[in-house]
């Protein structure tokens, strides 16, 4: 595998690993822009501009869109969270030239007044569709409970309310500002040649506008809080909670990733033994997730309301465990084992290098070959883990319940 | 498209092992289906096959359910059970030179699985807790229950059980449908990836060659449930489920009946999406898909979308699925074929698709397609075939059911 990079003169990144061992090639563009970048006015209007760009530009209608992806076989999609918006497709070598023709030109939407009245309806089926899943709800109220009065706190969706009243000239302004050349980056994996690729990013993407935009990233501080939305007809009680974890620019958010695996993880972890084995639980994790200044840990516990008190005791007698004593030698070695494997298998789709390639670019500027994210990983210590701990110990600084309780006692 | 080879090879007691090599890759994967799955759980018993495939894994050869599951985590084993109507299947997926030390773990969790009572009560509980957390996602419920509507039992039964018959099941039940139903007949062990081809069959037959065949269970069989249901519930969106008849993977056919649900449902740019979201902005989501049992075949359609709006989604579905009949546009055909290739060549990027593909394959057709002959007959559809099929296998006699607020009005 073998790693290029350039910058167009505008100050489009792009960057490229290149493996001819593999069918397909996968090209993301990393727009960095998302819910903690839009003002309150505006919110939800990124997911809803990610929806938008399909539906074309000048040159492509919203049928022209859809219909060309289809005829290259195009596996694609897009993705809008609290930092980035993510455009990527993956297609046979052969029908690159086409596919990123396509993803470069409607990254300049025309924004259709009628396109976005219609649009807006299935934005708003979206926000129904996702009520109906007791974990979303309780995601979408935990990060705005943990980081209130931080950018994160910024719904990804907004609401039925604000995309409402969401104009399309405030899409269109907020577009003109955030979709500059040097706020995007664009990766490319799989089987392909740099030529092409450079060829490719010039003749498309060289005219869009120049342009950098800041983002605070200071580190947030929260409060810490609980929040209960009672649903009295559900049968299971969802909990979810979070607490500070190291940023995407700390070097703790190794040990930070793989005492999640330890501690957390779906199956063999620490919460699994105690309380998805025996049956307690229908599901108890622990996830880390790293910002652009800041950082979490986010537990997510679901299970019978009666037993919510007791498994939520059961947690924390593990993390309190955990804080003091560290983590065993043989505990860290397994998890080593555990996501190697998982590196190894992810890496060989160009679909599963691409977000590894695209993300160390755009939080850090940093390339990771296969070899360095598994020496990396085979270097982390139990001291490391104790550092971390020391400074991000496990807990519960906000809690958010979904379910059928009317409080948690 | 670089040329495959797939070699097939049957143990004396019925267990076939299908492997396929693939050299550009570090890691294996293989797919163990063994008979015993829900179709076989005693009348009143539904999840016990459920329950066994939970509990199988707690505990196996001298290995008890913790130093089992480290065992597999030290080796990187990618792991996952799921209970089948006809199997219970095994996948997982870690580096090639891994694979032989996780067979000799399966040869232990297949034949010589503990089943000691103190796990079963985790198992069963386990359960419970799942099949409770469905009750609050409508939107799975919806395809559980449009199952049991469309197929006579057990074919259209839940395989994760119900929450009425989970108190019916016993340890010593369960161990007596693990007795009597995994058998090495009719077990199939999908493996593709970097293996060394003589000596992986030399390990299956020392592991698995001495398994005793077994007389095959009787299967008892029963009425499907309602055709038009709805199911009262305190959600936001209404579900919208239509099921219709279709054909199965075996079936001459089989590529014509995947093309017209194609033209449905096969891309961004296919009908349901452009006609029911693009054009009308009536809900997010909304699909339809084939899907195959060993002798019959079913059309399975969802939508989800607000109450102010649910009869015109189905309105506009049902529409949709009737009218394919009028005709299909070349262009249309085309699309689904585009993809279709695209896919079956991105397939061989994934060890874990390959493996559980071939062993589907030797389930449904007793032999193996190359990529290149599914690419074979998907090149050689055409519209006037499609059009012929779906005149054969209209969409009508629907069976719907809805999960929400309000009835619709079904016609």
């Amino acid at each position: 595998m073998k790693f290029h990079q350039t910058k167009l003169a505008n100050g489009l990144t792009v960057i490229a690993e290149l493996n001819p061992a593999v069918h397909s090639a996968a090209l993301g563009f990393f727009v960095r822009t998302g819910s903690r970048d839009e003002t309150a006015a505006v919110s939800g209007v990124s997911h809803f501009l990610e929806h938008m760009v399909f539906k074309g530009s000048e040159k492509y209608s919203a049928d022209d869109v859809n219909r060309i992806f289809d005829e290259v076989g195009a596996k694609y999609n897009a993705a809008t969270a609290e930092e980035g918006t993510l455009f990527y497709g993956a297609v046979l070598p052969e029908y690159l030239p086409q596919a990123f023709d396509l993803f470069a030109n409607i990254l300049r939407p025309s924004l259709r007044q009628a396109d976005f009245d219609m649009e807006k309806n299935v934005i708003l089926e979206e926000i129904g569709m996702y009520d109906d899943q007791p974990s979303f709800t309780a995601y979408e109220n935990l990060m705005q409970t943990h980081f209130a009065g931080h950018p994160l706190g910024q719904s990804v969706l907004g609401t039925k309310e604000s995309i409402t009243a969401l104009t399309c000239e405030q899409m269109r302004e907020y577009h003109h500002n955030r979709y500059l050349a040097g706020n995007v980056v664009l990766a490319v994996a799989g089987n392909t040649d740099w030529s092409q690729i450079v060829a490719l990013a010039e003749q498309h993407c060289a005219h869009w506008p120049a342009g950098v935009c800041g983002r605070a990233t200071h580190e947030a501080k929260p409060a810490g809080g609980l929040k209960v939305i009672a649903r009295p007809k559900s049968q299971q009680e969802h909990i979810m909670q979070m607490t500070p974890a190291p940023s995407a620019q700390n070097r703790l958010r190794y040990a930070a990733e793989i005492l999640s695996v330890i501690v957390g993880d779906h199956s063999g972890s620490r919460l699994f033994w105690e309380l998805v084995d025996p049956g307690l639980a229908e599901a108890a994790d622990l996830d880390f997730t790293e910002y652009d200044g800041s950082g979490s840990y986010m537990t997510y516990l679901s299970s019978e309301p009666e037993a919510i008190a007791e498994n939520l005791e059961r947690i924390h007698a593990i993390y309190a465990e955990v804080n003091r004593d560290g983590i065993r030698e043989d505990e860290l070695e397994m998890a080593k084992n555990k996501v190697s494997s998982r590196v190894v298998l992810r890496s060989e789709r160009p679909m599963g290098r691409l977000s590894s390639l695209g993300g160390n670019w755009i939080y850090r500027e940093e390339y990771h070959s296969v070899a360095d994210d598994l020496a990396t990983l085979r270097g982390i210590t139990s001291r490391d883990v104790r550092e971390l701990l020391d400074v991000y110990p496990l807990g519960a600084t906000t809690t958010v319940a979904v379910g059928p309780l009317e409080s948690l006692a | 498209m670089p040329e495959q080879i797939i070699h097939t090879h049957p143990l004396t007691n019925g267990l076939t092992v299908v492997i396929e090599p693939m050299l550009d890759v570090q890691s294996a994967a293989f797919c163990f289906l063994i008979p015993g799955g829900s179709a076989f759980d005693p009348a009143g018993q539904g999840g016990t096959a459920a329950a066994l495939t939970d509990w199988i894994t707690r505990g196996a050869g001298d290995l008890d359910s913790r130093d089992l599951s480290n065992a597999l985590d030290n080796l990187g084993v990618q792991r996952n059970e799921s209970t089948g109507l006809n199997h219970i299947a095994f996948t997982a997926a870690t580096l090639g030179e891994n694979v032989p030390a996780a067979f000799a773990l399966y040869a232990d969790i297949i034949r010589r699985p503990q089943l000691s009572e103190e796990e079963f009560e985790g198992a069963i509980a386990g359960i419970e807790q799942s099949l409770r957390a469905i009750e609050d996602e409508p939107q799975r419920k919806l395809m559980i229950e449009l199952r049991r509507r469309c197929y006579d039992a057990p074919w259209g039964l839940p395989t994760e059980g119900s929450l009425e018959e989970l108190p019916r099941l016993t340890a010593q039940s369960v161990r007596a449908h693990c007795d009597r139903c995994l058998r090495p007949n009719g077990a199939i062990l999908g493996i593709a990836g970097q293996v060394d081809v003589p000596r992986t069959l030399d390990l299956v037959a020392q592991l698995f060659g001495d398994w005793k065949t077994k007389p095959e269970p009787s299967i008892v069989t029963g009425p499907r449930g309602e055709r038009i249901g709805h199911i009262a519930h305190d959600s936001t969106q209404m579900h919208i489920g239509i099921a219709y008849d279709a054909i199965e993977y075996s079936h001459p056919d089989y590529y014509k009946a995947w093309a017209a649900v194609g033209v449905l449902s096969g891309g961004m740019s296919a009908r349901l999406f452009t006609e029911v979201r693009e054009r009308r902005g009536l809900c997010y989501s909304v699909s339809a898909s084939l899907n195959s049992l060993l002798h019959e075949g079913r059309v399975l359609t969802y939508a989800g979308t607000t109450v102010e709006r649910a009869q015109e989604t189905f309105d506009v579905t049902l529409h949709e699925l009737q009218r394919l009949g009028d005709g299909i546009e070349s262009h249309e055909l085309e699309r689904c074929k585009a993809r279709a290739k695209s896919s079956l060549i991105m397939q061989q990027e994934s060890t874990t698709s390959r493996a559980t593909s071939i062993a589907r394959d030797w389930h449904f057709l007793k032999r193996i397609q190359t990529l290149d002959d599914i690419r074979r007959d998907i090149d050689s559809l055409t519209v006037a075939g499609v059009l012929d099929y779906v005149h054969q296998h209209p969409a009508r006699d629907f069976t719907v059911l809805t999960i929400g607020p309000n009835p619709l009005k079904i016609p």
